[in-house]
């Protein structure tokens, strides 16, 4: 008996999908703090060599009769060319003249700081860095300021720009798978104590309603604490309809047994004929209606056990030699030989309780329906994967057309008239059968008169 | 026989008491397990017929106190519950057989038989008739070096002779002893097991009479 249980989400996906997303964001971000990080640091390094280059060559400029002396200095171009290889511009002008170097590099618009004053723009087709300074120099009377701009492109730290942002990919990468792994365990571990309870309750027989006794995480105290309530209030419940059943039959058999054996009393002191033989029928339908409430508060327990099936290893050799046993007595009333036929080994996988019900149901048709004087035969055989309990008599036999009618409740074969019977025996047989997987058949034996019953169930 | 019935449904005590004197056999009552006590470790019993549900306790309880007491003395347990049910337990906890109430006191008698014979009998269980020893619980007729062994109702019917020889009974309360209420027997039955069991007893000194419109009796010449 399992009923569909729907699924919506999971936590485990939920965690990780979660947690992979904050990863995600984290590494991009890594990325690009890195990346631009690395681009402020390289442009700052730029510009404050090109500070220093271009303050280098103001440093040699001079004014000597009124003409601007200029040395550009080694050093600043070998202080440019340390970054990398790029191509370095230059341009000095005095005044408003133009003096040296490239008189197309453009100036960088100056504010009203003192300068030096940085630019990226583009010349020759390259990105270029730009810087130009001024310092004052004394000609004449007035002084005049000489300019210099200084340029350099910006390869090199493009270069070296794609390099750090191709570690800033890796690391972020490398961030993100880590994360991965280590929310795939998170995920794991905080699942497991899930798990670890599914499994303890699952692996529980069917009357275990015990409380789940080991510790759980304390989130997951209120679940456990419904759990074991519900369970608890189960078990009180299943105990109930046990004790009930139990009950029932006591208040009904208790009275039918008094009234059964006065009547029996009465029987042996009465001497009319037609006296006796309204006591006979009084008798009969003691029995009758003892036996129905019998079978029907059976029939009850049946179907209570076969929804709680237990599974035991059952030996049906040893439980139909104890059945037998247990019979013997009342078929010996009527000198009926009960006979055991054991064909081998045969054991299933079961209830013991619902088995001998089921078993001693099909050998008390057997019994009721058999002649005095008769033989019963129990075989118990197996085949193909099935054990068999095969009950066979000299009886009346079974109306065969209505065979599979006579499985369900309070179905009576047409020809027992004068039989006391409720009805409910091959039904209780039958449902025990089908509970364990296995079934009932119904037949007349082949050769000669009487019926032939099996009970099958698969092999252990 | 002498029986203990435990029991503690007063009505269903005092009839199920009656019916068993009808039989000839001896029953103390006890009404709880506490009485049960007493008349157990007084009285020797042939069979204890103990109720399961009882207002002092389960009769369960008491199959386990009385284990090795009980040793010599066979129970039978009684229920009213379900079979399903309660059976489980009573056999394990030593009672040799169970009943299911309300019973037929034939299916009973058999029970009782049956756990005696299991146990194993002894002399009580042995009449002399004349030249005839008759043990009503192996159900055999020894009669010189003879050994006859009696068929379910040849046995009953004979005990019900052998337990008053010379008593007259009528056809009609031999067939209330040997069949059931709805085996629908008529009184050529009885002439049938009359017939046999005077057949077993050809030779010896015993003998089944006939006496005319009254019945027959058992006669030690």
């Amino acid at each position: 008996m399992s009923a569909e249980v729907h699924s919506r989400g999971s936590i485990r996906r939920r965690l990780m999908v979660q947690l992979l997303l904050g990863a995600a964001v984290l590494a991009i971000a890594l990325f690009f703090i890195v990346q631009s990080l690395a681009r402020q640091l390289a442009e700052e390094s730029q510009d404050n060599i090109l500070a220093a280059a271009v303050s280098a060559i103001l440093d040699t400029t001079s004014v000597r009769d009124g003409e601007i002396q200029l040395d550009l200095p080694y050093s600043a171009f070998s202080m440019l060319s340390n970054i990398s290889n790029d191509r370095v511009f230059y341009a000095v002008r005095f005044g408003d003249d133009f003096v040296t170097g490239y008189s197309d590099l453009p100036v960088v618009t100056k504010d009203d700081s003192f300068g030096p004053w940085f630019d990226t723009t583009t010349y020759q087709d390259d990105e270029v860095r730009i810087v130009t300074a001024q310092r004052r120099l004394a000609s004449g009377e007035t002084p005049l300021a000489v300019e210099v701009t200084l340029a350099q492109t910006r390869d090199g730290q493009r270069d070296q720009l794609m390099w750090i942002s191709q570690s800033a990919a890796a690391l972020g990468t490398g961030f993100f798978v880590s994360v991965a792994v280590l929310a795939l365990l998170a995920a794991r571990s905080s699942i497991s104590p899930i798990l670890r309870l599914t499994q303890s309750v699952s692996r529980r027989g069917p009357k275990d309603l015990r409380p789940v006794a080991a510790p759980v995480p304390h989130e997951m105290v209120p679940l456990v604490a419904a759990l074991n309530s519900f369970m608890d209030r189960l078990k009180n419940s299943l105990t109930r309809s046990e004790e009930f059943i139990a009950d029932a039959a006591h208040r009904v058999r208790t009275p039918l047994a008094t009234v059964r054996t006065q009547a029996e009393i009465t029987y042996r002191r009465v001497e009319k004929d037609e006296n006796r033989a309204s006591i006979r029928e009084m008798i009969r339908a003691i029995d009758e209606s003892s036996r129905a409430a019998g079978q029907m508060l059976d029939h009850a327990m049946v179907t209570f056990r076969t929804d709680h099936l237990e599974q035991q290893a059952i030996d049906l050799n040893a439980l139909a030699a104890e059945m037998i046993d247990r019979l013997h007595p009342m078929a010996e009333l009527r000198e009926i030989e009960l006979v055991l036929e054991q064909q081998g080994a045969a054991s299933t996988i079961g209830d013991t309780i619902l088995l001998q019900s089921a078993l001693r149901n099909i050998l008390d048709n057997a019994i009721k329906y058999s002649p005095a004087d008769s033989v019963i035969t129990l075989i118990v055989s197996q085949d193909a994967g099935m054990a068999h309990l095969t009950t066979s008599d000299r009886g009346i036999g079974l109306p065969i057309d209505d065979a599979e009618r006579l499985k369900s409740r309070f179905a009576r074969g047409a020809n027992v008239e004068g039989v006391i019977g409720s009805g409910l025996g091959l039904t209780i047989a039958d449902e025990v059968a089908r509970a364990h997987g296995g079934y009932l058949t119904i037949a007349n034996n082949s050769k000669g008169p009487g019926a032939c019953v099996t009970l099958s169930f698969p092999l252990q | 026989m002498r029986f203990l019935l435990i029991e503690d449904n007063m009505s269903l005590a005092k009839a199920t008491i009656d019916r068993l004197s009808l039989d000839g056999h001896v029953v103390d009552h006890a009404e709880c397990l506490a009485d049960a006590n007493g008349f157990v470790s007084t009285t020797e019993y042939d069979l204890i017929l103990l109720d399961i549900m009882l207002p002092d306790g389960d009769g369960r309880s008491f199959l386990k106190s009385h284990r090795s007491a009980l040793e010599s003395t066979p129970v039978i347990a009684t229920t009213a519950r379900s079979e399903v049910s309660d059976r489980v337990g009573i056999l394990d906890l030593g009672a040799d057989d169970y009943i299911t109430k309300p019973f037929d006191f034939a299916e009973l008698e058999a029970r009782c038989r049956a756990v005696l014979r299991r146990r194993g009998g002894n002399a009580s269980n042995i009449i002399s008739l004349g030249d005839v020893r008759f043990d009503s619980l192996s159900g055999t007729l020894e009669i010189g070096q003879d050994t006859i062994h009696l068929r379910n109702r040849e046995l009953r019917l004979f005990e019900v002779f052998a337990s008053a020889p010379d008593q007259i009974f009528s056809k009609s309360k031999l067939l209330d002893r040997l069949f059931s209420y709805d085996e629908g027997a008529t009184e050529n039955a009885i002439e049938v097991y009359v017939g046999r069991l005077r057949r077993h007893l050809k030779g010896s000194r015993a003998e089944i009479v006939t006496d005319r419109g009254l019945g027959y009796r058992l006669s030690i010449k």
